[in-house]
């Protein structure tokens, strides 16, 4: 494939580095990544990697675009309200960049769907507010062998890790389960700063180009903390994927996927 | 033409763009070409004849020789290195 002058130019900041080139742009644009959540995490990661030249882009999301969500989901805006979040996400990617093709799901992900969900994509970005979603995701792609990248951001707080099955830890290697119902708070209950999901969206879109492209290290087998108050990361070395894991060890004990419960006060109303 | 002391297997004319879109170009053209063979690039005085030769070689491509056409525009002969 040749490119044409516009994707050239379009692309040249790109091109210009040494560890992209020429070659690492075309495969991004044969690349395909699928963003689960077109909320606070996977709306800059999803504006990112359509900047980006990321061929196909997925985006799974059940919810319409609420004023609440605009402090921080900067892929929609004001009249984007009461459209469907993928769909409002589409529009801004395919604004950002025509090159690419955006699929859209307005789904929620379940032990039923997301197998099918994911078959087609080469790396998986979780953007989505609750645990459940998140054990589904780690699993799925653990049992698929498909790389992903977990993040979560709850007030001034944001950590992200990168899963590469059967290389590195997985998410259930950290935590074996999900906590207890109303445990912990959603972001809805306990707030989160705008421009957190910037900052780990946009980390999780990094570390996406990264493994499409194939260039510097990957965040597997570490864990990336971010304290915005205090201003400081920490990334916190994992143990190595062993003999433990439920899901991701050689014998797992779970072999199928669990859509556990959701806390009542987050459920649609 | 100078003299050359080998063959040229590729031209470009880069004196209708301007930085970084030059660099692009050349750089696309060599990821084209096989490893040893020749480039020659077409190119304007200033900026490109500034920051051409030098971003090439910082890419690891071997940089023959620039020649002065005379009228404000340079001859570039880069030897591909590496695929």
């Amino acid at each position: 494939m040749a490119f044409t002058d516009e994707q050239l130019e379009r692309y040249s900041r790109h091109i210009i580095l040494k560890e992209i080139g020429v070659k690492g742009q075309k495969k991004l644009l044969a690349g395909k990544v699928l963003i689960i959540g077109a909320g606070g995490l996977g709306a800059p990661a999803a504006m990112y990697l359509a900047a980006a030249g990321v061929g196909t882009i997925g985006i799974a999301d059940a919810d319409k675009v609420d004023l609440s969500n605009l402090q921080r989901q900067v892929i929609h805006t004001t009249n984007d309200i009461g459209k469907r979040k993928v769909e409002s996400a589409a529009e801004t990617m395919r604004a950002i960049n025509p090159d690419i093709t955006v699929n859209t799901y307005y789904d929620f992900v379940n032990s039923s769907n997301i197998m099918d969900l994911i078959a087609d994509y080469d790396f998986i970005l979780d953007g989505t507010d609750n645990f459940p979603a998140k054990f589904l995701i780690n699993d799925a792609c653990v049992m698929a062998g498909k790389p992903f990248s977990h993040a979560g951001i709850i007030r001034f707080k944001g950590q992200l890790t990168t899963v590469i099955p059967g290389e590195g830890p997985c998410y259930r290697c950290i935590f074996k389960n999900p906590p207890p119902k109303d445990a912990v708070p959603t972001c809805k209950q306990a707030g989160v700063i705008g421009a957190m999901g910037g900052v780990i969206g946009s980390l999780q879109a990094m570390e996406a180009v990264k493994y499409l492209t194939g260039v510097g290290e990957l965040l597997s087998g570490y864990l990336l903390t971010y304290d915005a108050l205090k201003m400081e990361f920490h990334k916190v070395k994992l143990p190595p994927r062993g003999d433990g894991c439920a899901v991701c060890s050689d014998h797992p004990t779970i072999t199928e996927l669990i859509d556990y419960e959701q806390a009542a006060c987050d459920m649609k109303q | 033409m100078a003299d050359l002391d080998f063959t040229v297997d590729e031209t470009i004319d880069i004196t209708s763009v301007t930085c970084p879109v030059t660099f692009v170009k050349t750089k696309v053209a060599l990821d084209e070409m096989d490893e040893g063979q020749v480039l020659q690039v077409h190119l304007n005085d200033g900026e490109p004849r500034q920051n051409v030769p030098r971003s090439i070689a910082d890419e690891g491509h071997e940089v023959l020789r620039l020649d002065d056409n005379g009228d404000g525009t340079y001859e570039l002969y880069i030897r591909k290195v590496g695929d």
